[in-house]
């Protein structure tokens, strides 16, 4: 305590509260290179996570990349083919699912048909012979707590997909389990009510200060949720960072591409300079104005304004997102600037979402955010124009 | 042409239906007429035969309506019935049929449960040979498979030639013409009955359920009492009906390999109608034990209703 008290108190505050950012702390659970085949099929490939206590990590990742396999072997329902996990300091090999201090929550719910809600939710805990009154408080408090208490007496086929998903929460906390496991809790439920729970998850999982990680491959509610994010493809992590990280600075086509909206470019290195890089751009028209014209060779420029490790010629990827581009009537003194036809305009309520085509015939899209009620002259389709972005707006992919 | 034929069928689908037929009750009518034909006739023949007098004749009993000068006589025995309440000899037939078919569908059920889970976890591709092998004896004739236990029950049998052969008995052991060879011979006839209804539930049983419960906390012991037992309870009552039931009524197994004091209502039928020749006693005997079987039946109709609620 004395330590902490002497680091200045925000500083002191945002490291604490991000353990993977000190290195200093013990992770909660230690995944080392887990790898799961099915006969021939590899589902996960020598996957490493650290993930810390009263952490809500999310792994993310398109359907069959292996993201319930790995959840499935934290819970003790698959056996490794090669690695190990560590819970709390315990290696988990060998130790069944009814002796792991974890929960999990099933994609399915797997809520038990011939009990009622109330008895779903004590299965736990009787089958660890706690006394039936301590039982019976702590179920009425968890019913209270996700809403369900006037429905103690119903059986799961009487309940709405809401509801069910509720009990199948209350049954996974009741245990009070150092891990909770969620397999894609919320993807049965509607847009509106998948919203909601969402908030309602965090709360509860802050005020439990239970470890969750959560299965999903929604990338808006992996974003919402999570404290950190684990990007998964074809049976591998690609990439783990915050949710602003995963999302400004991609480390990859694939993490670019999968989370969020993106235009990407293949390019060419022409210029690599300490401080800028230069890059040839096919799909880009030329406009003139940059200095390297004629080693383009024809193509179009893109100008990065921070150096990158890379060697001319080098073949790269550049990424830039919708909302970080600007369109205008006229050409701008931004360093990448480029002619458009505008194709389409998609109106979404709180931003606009306009198709642009460049000359060469590629599609672009570009976002603005709708800030007032009503703008004068706003530009529509069947336009040209110019769309342009910041020398900082997009992120240099080398794979 | 076919518009021709067209109105035609519209007439005739007119027709019909003001006559009280529609397509629905046509299709009905198939069952309800078999049922009718193969089920209820031969029934009020015999519910009309127990309420006979015996007679030694051709038909061995009297008609139940006589004709004398134009007056319709009709004359309903119900002696037979309170018969079967004087001779203790029917009543106990009656336990011990009940008493013999409860036990063999329990040991069918112990014996039956385990076989079935096995068969519904195993992967797809076996359980369907696993089920064949299940099935497979009903290829043969039922009585030659109950005839050929007789050949391993003997005392010069099979099983009492090994067990000489390996010393562990000096003296053949009495099997046949024993109640425990009665046992045996029911258990085996009717353990498919009991298989296929528990591997029918057994099969839809949804794993994640097991997971869910030995993530709760729960040995595989225990979830098998507080999960799979309780879910799969609709089969283990439809598999114990379906042995029960025929039990009871079972002859051929007494006969070929119960002993003299075997006692079964079955056996009592055969008697009553082949040896006695006492037609009515016979009927009232079967109309007694129909009525008997009606509750487990209902039990079973509820069972099976349940399961399709679920
Ligand atoms: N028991 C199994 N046997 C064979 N293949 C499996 C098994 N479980 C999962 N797989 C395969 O592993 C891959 C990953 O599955 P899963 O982890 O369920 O993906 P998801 O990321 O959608 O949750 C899929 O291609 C799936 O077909
Ligand atoms: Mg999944």
């Amino acid at each position: 305590m004395t330590d902490t008290m002497t680091v200045t108190g925000a500083a002191a505050l945002a490291a604490a509260a991000r353990p993977w950012t000190t290195g200093t702390e013990r992770p909660f659970v230690r995944i080392d290179r887990i790898t799961k085949k099915f006969g021939d099929f590899t589902a996960v490939d020598q996957v490493s996570l650290d993930i810390f206590k009263g952490e809500l990590f999310c792994l993310l990742g398109g359907s069959g990349c292996g993201k319930s396999t790995l959840l499935r072997m934290l819970a003790g329902f698959e056996t490794p083919t090669s690695g190990k996990i560590e819970i709390d300091g315990q290696d988990m090999a060998g130790i069944p699912p009814y002796d792991r201090p974890t929960n999990m929550m099933f994609q399915s719910y797997a809520l038990f048909p011939h009990m009622t809600v109330e008895k779903n939710v004590a299965y736990g805990l009787l089958r660890d012979g706690v006394h039936k009154s301590v039982v019976r408080d702590r179920v009425a408090e968890m019913l209270k707590m996700v809403q369900l208490h006037t429905l103690a007496g119903r059986k799961p086929h009487q309940l709405s997909g809401g509801q069910r998903q509720r009990v199948a929460l209350a049954r996974s906390l009741v245990k009070q389990p150092k891990l909770l496991l969620l397999d894609e809790p919320l993807g049965a439920l509607d847009k509106k009510l998948r919203e909601e729970t969402q908030f309602e998850l965090v709360k509860i999982q802050e005020t439990l200060g239970v470890t969750f990680i959560v299965v999903t491959h929604d990338q808006e509610e992996a974003m919402t949720l999570s404290t950190r994010i684990g990007v998964m493809n074809a049976g591998r992590i690609i990439q783990v960072g915050e949710p602003p990280q995963v999302y400004e600075y991609p480390n990859s086509r694939f993490v670019a591409d999968f989370v969020g909206t993106v235009n990407l470019f293949e390019g060419r290195v022409i210029e690599d300079e300490p401080d800028f890089i230069r890059l040839a751009v096919q799909d880009l028209p030329v406009t003139g104005e940059g200095s390297g014209a004629a080693s383009a060779g024809g193509a179009g420029q893109i100008y990065v304004g921070h150096g990158v490790s890379c060697t001319i010629d080098q073949p790269l990827w550049y990424a830039v997102r919708p909302e970080k581009m600007r369109l205008s009537r006229h050409a701008s003194d931004a360093p990448n600037s480029y002619p458009v036809w505008v194709e389409d305009v998609a109106y979404m309520g709180n931003l606009s979402v306009y198709r642009l085509k460049l000359p060469g015939g590629r599609y672009l899209l570009a976002s603005k955010a709708n800030l007032s009620r009503y703008e004068e002259d706003t530009i529509s389709w069947g336009e040209h124009a110019w769309v342009s972005w910041d020398d900082t707006a997009g992120v240099v992919l080398t794979q | 042409m076919s518009a021709a034929t067209g109105i035609a069928r519209g007439r005739t689908g007119r027709l019909l239906r003001r006559l009280g037929f529609s397509g629905r009750a046509l299709v009905i009518a198939v069952p309800v007429v078999w049922l009718l034909v193969f089920f209820l006739v031969p029934f009020l023949v015999v519910a009309k035969l127990s309420l006979s007098q015996s007679a030694i004749a051709l038909p061995p009993y009297l008609p139940l309506v006589e004709w004398d000068e134009g007056m319709a006589i009709i004359t309903l025995n119900f002696g037979n019935f309170t018969f079967l309440l004087d001779d203790p000899l029917y009543i106990n037939a009656y336990l011990s049929s009940l008493k013999i078919a409860f036990i063999s569908a329990a040991a069918a059920l112990v014996i039956g449960y385990p076989i079935a889970y096995y068969i519904a976890r195993s992967p797809e591709g076996r359980r369907n040979v696993l089920l064949m092998l299940v099935i497979l004896p009903f290829w043969t004739s039922f009585l030659l498979r109950v005839y050929a236990w007789q050949g391993f029950l003997r005392s010069n049998g099979v099983i009492n030639n090994f067990l000489l052969w390996t010393g562990i008995i000096d003296q053949p052991l009495v099997m046949l013409q024993t109640n425990f060879a009665v046992y045996l011979g029911i258990v085996y006839t009717y353990l498919p009955f009991m298989i296929l209804p528990l591997y029918a539930n057994l099969v839809k049983l949804d794993d994640s359920l097991l997971e869910a419960s030995a993530d709760l906390g729960a040995r595989p012991l225990s979830t098998f009492f507080h999960v799979t037992l309780p879910l799969s309870m609709p089969g283990v009552i439809a598999g114990f009906m379906l042995v029960f039931v025929p039990a009871i009524g079972e002859f051929v197994v007494p006969e070929l390999l119960g002993g003299p004091d075997t006692l079964m209502i079955g056996r009592v039928l055969w008697n009553e109608f082949f040896s006695n020749r006492d037609w009515p006693v016979a009927s009232a005997v079967a109309i007694a034990m129909l009525v008997i079987l009606v509750i487990p039946i209902m039990i079973f109709r509820r069972a099976q209703a349940k399961e399709e609620a679920l």
